[in-house]
């Protein structure tokens, strides 16, 4: 041959970056045995307990009364997170003020506070020698022991969801846009409805599931301040543990299993509506 | 609809950003804010637009006062320099938006916006880009869409700011012909920001030149480049080569220099600064020359010739390469001036100019006079 051929053949091509092989795998085994086995453990062991028993268990009042309590102490926290969470967003990335930072510190409070402290805290406060609590109970509103104690524990828990979500779409939304669309006669409100909205949408809709998620599981604030008491302000992971201690693995199991299940379906409602929100980004490249 | 700015100044903390700007716009007129960056132009677009606010003066448009408008209520359209389109709105909904918010009693029907704003994208020769997003554009594309959203609302005066900053070159040129097209067609009043000076003299019928917060000068394209009114606009047109001469007679004077082809200026003896550009300016070979070749490159149409003198001074000049063979490096030289212009030194540079069309008047030293066609 007078030419030099190219002796590799075109589909051997290196990848320019190394060890993807290694990281995938090392990823891939950690999720594995961190995530699904465990997920997948809960599926094999609800699924053995047989259907007839296992609806047994969930129609039980108890179950059901758990479970009510449980979704809604998390829609209405959730939805008070929902808006309160956009208005703090707002203010952390629009406004300049003194304390900006220290503010937006203290956002991951109720991250990093172990829950029990954030409890005991709440109960304290609310209970009727507390500070909120002398205020509220001659007003006759009681918050221990009643699904207000359960809501502000939720909501104080996974405040943080929707603040840090949506803050960096916000912090990425380009002044100019809204300002594009006051020139175009647009009134504020329109401008947050039909430009700002969609836009941070997607990161709103993450941030809520996540609240939402967090606060169905939500666990060591909330026993603190809820009383528990059994049809009244039991939480659904609290009846699971209680099974749990009189050796009922079967209910502990079938009550977890739909926990699980709200909060997948939850996760997957909630991706399909960001890719169709995100469509516009799709072909980008 | 003319537009009428008097007076306006603009401060950020303490940064002058624009200080007392007059300028008045007719109807349909086509005009240039031309000025290196930090000049104030972008600041004065975006009052205009209302999304900005002067701390003094007045602006007017067809008699109103739009400082007690809300940029909602002006109808001035606004291209920015890097489009702002809704990135998760279609081309066609990006365009029917201004229509689309209208308030209900105010508002086209659906069909009539559908028509307008086909009637706009065929206008702009868009129409194929209906239903893309914004990302899925071309720079010029995005440009020309950003145009059409502003458009819809049948703006009182268009206002862009530096409509071809974001683009390559090639596109920059085949869409600036395309723009000046558009908007002749349109008779649309519009003003645009650059501080590409080729830009403004081709696109505008007026440009406003404006260094640090004021209005150096405003003419016609022609008008300004051949009769630079301050030094500012002087060096900023590129008469980048200052010579201290004397003034006699109306003749300027300084050793080693020619400048019989310069005409007579009415103007009192005494120093003066002349401007020129490097193009302007022609090495003559002389045993006596006071000046020397200290530096000769080429870039193969001209030869860049740099002169000095014993007293340090540098001179720049161009001459083309076939009419410079005969230069060599340290050969002395005298300088001949084919155009320039004079400023009595320090004076029209360092004074405000109140209304500076008017007050800091040319100097030129090629003044023909043809009464009326003269500068404003």
């Amino acid at each position: 041959m007078s030419l030099a051929m190219p002796s590799l053949s075109p589909a051997r091509r290196r990848r320019v970056l190394p060890g993807f092989g290694l990281t995938m795998g090392v990823t891939l085994t950690y999720l594995g045995i961190v995530v699904l086995i465990p997920v997948a453990a809960l599926v094999v062991k609800g699924a053995g307990i047989g259907p007839a028993r296992f609806w047994d268990i969930l129609t039980a009042p108890r179950t059901l009364a758990a479970l009510r309590l449980t979704l809604t102490a998390a829609a209405i926290a959730t939805v008070i997170n929902a808006l309160y969470g956009l208005l703090m967003a707002w203010v952390l990335v629009r406004y300049q003020f003194p304390g900006k930072r220290v503010l937006d510190a203290l956002m991951d409070i109720p991250f990093a506070l172990p829950t029990a402290v954030a409890g005991l805290a709440l109960s304290a406060l609310f209970a009727g020698n507390g500070w909120y609590g002398a205020i509220l109970e001659p007003l006759g509103i009681q918050v221990v022991y009643t699904l207000a104690g359960v809501v502000i524990a939720m909501t104080f828990t996974s405040l943080p969801f929707v603040v840090r979500t949506v803050q960096p779409v916000l912090e990425d939304l380009d002044p100019q846009i809204e300002e594009a669309a006051r020139t175009l006669g647009a009134e504020p409100f329109t401008i947050f409805r039909r430009v700002v909205l969609p836009v941070i949408f997607p990161a709103y809709l993450t941030g809520i599931t996540l609240s939402f998620a967090r606060s169905l599981g939500e666990f060591g604030a909330v026993i603190f301040i809820a009383g528990n008491l059994p049809m009244k302000t039991e939480i659904a992971s609290l009846l699971a543990v209680i099974r749990l201690e009189e050796y009922d693995y079967n209910g502990a199991a079938a009550i977890a299993l739909v926990l699980l299940v709200i909060a997948l379906a939850l996760l997957a409602v909630s991706n399909l509506l960001q890719s169709r929100a995100l469509r516009y980004k799709a072909d980008a490249a | 609809m003319t537009i009428e700015i008097a007076d306006l100044t603009r401060r950020f903390d303490r940064t002058e950003v624009l200080r007392g700007i007059n300028l008045a716009i007719a109807e349909g007129e086509l005009v240039a804010l031309l000025g290196p960056s930090g000049s104030g132009k972008t600041t004065l677009l975006k009052i205009i637009a209302g999304l900005d606010w002067p701390d003094t003066g007045s602006l007017t448009v067809n008699g109103q006062d739009w400082l007690a408008k809300r940029a909602q209520d002006r109808r001035a359209g606004f291209v920015f320099q890097h489009y702002a389109l809704f990135p998760h709105m279609k081309v066609r909904d990006n365009i029917a938006f201004g229509l689309t918010v209208l308030p209900r009693r105010d508002r086209p029907s659906a069909a009539a916006i559908r028509a307008r704003v086909d009637e706009l994208m065929r206008f702009l020769q868009i129409s194929a880009l209906a239903d893309r997003f914004p990302a899925e554009l071309s720079g010029g594309q995005r440009q020309r869409v950003a145009l059409g959203r502003a458009m819809a609302i049948s703006p009182a005066v268009l206002l862009l700011d530096e409509p071809f900053g974001a683009l390559d070159a090639l596109v920059r040129r085949d869409l600036r012909r395309w723009l000046r097209d558009v908007l002749e067609t349109s008779k649309t009043t519009s003003i645009f920001v650059t501080h590409d000076q080729e830009e403004a003299f081709e696109l505008a019928d007026r440009v406003v030149i404006m260094g640090a917060g004021r209005i150096e000068q405003i003419g016609r394209p022609d008008e300004i480049y051949d009769h630079p009114a301050t030094p500012f606009v002087a060096r900023f047109l590129g008469l980048s080569v200052e010579l201290p001469v004397r003034l006699r007679a109306g003749r300027v004077e300084a050793p080693g220099l020619d400048a019989t082809a310069l005409p007579r200026r009415a103007m009192a003896d005494g120093p003066a600064m002349l401007f020129a550009r490097p193009a302007d300016l022609a090495p003559v070979p002389a045993q006596d020359g006071p000046l020397r070749v200290a530096a000769i490159s080429s870039t193969g149409a001209l030869l860049h010739v740099q002169l000095t003198d014993d007293g340090g001074l540098a001179v720049e000049t161009e001459v083309p390469r076939r009419r410079g063979l005969h230069l060599s490096l340290g050969q002395r030289v005298t300088l001949r001036v084919e155009a320039g212009q004079v400023f009595r030194d320090g004076a029209p540079a360092e004074t405000p100019a109140e209304t500076p069309a008017a007050d800091s008047r040319p100097v030129p030293l090629r003044y023909e006079h043809s009464s009326k066609e003269s500068l404003r």
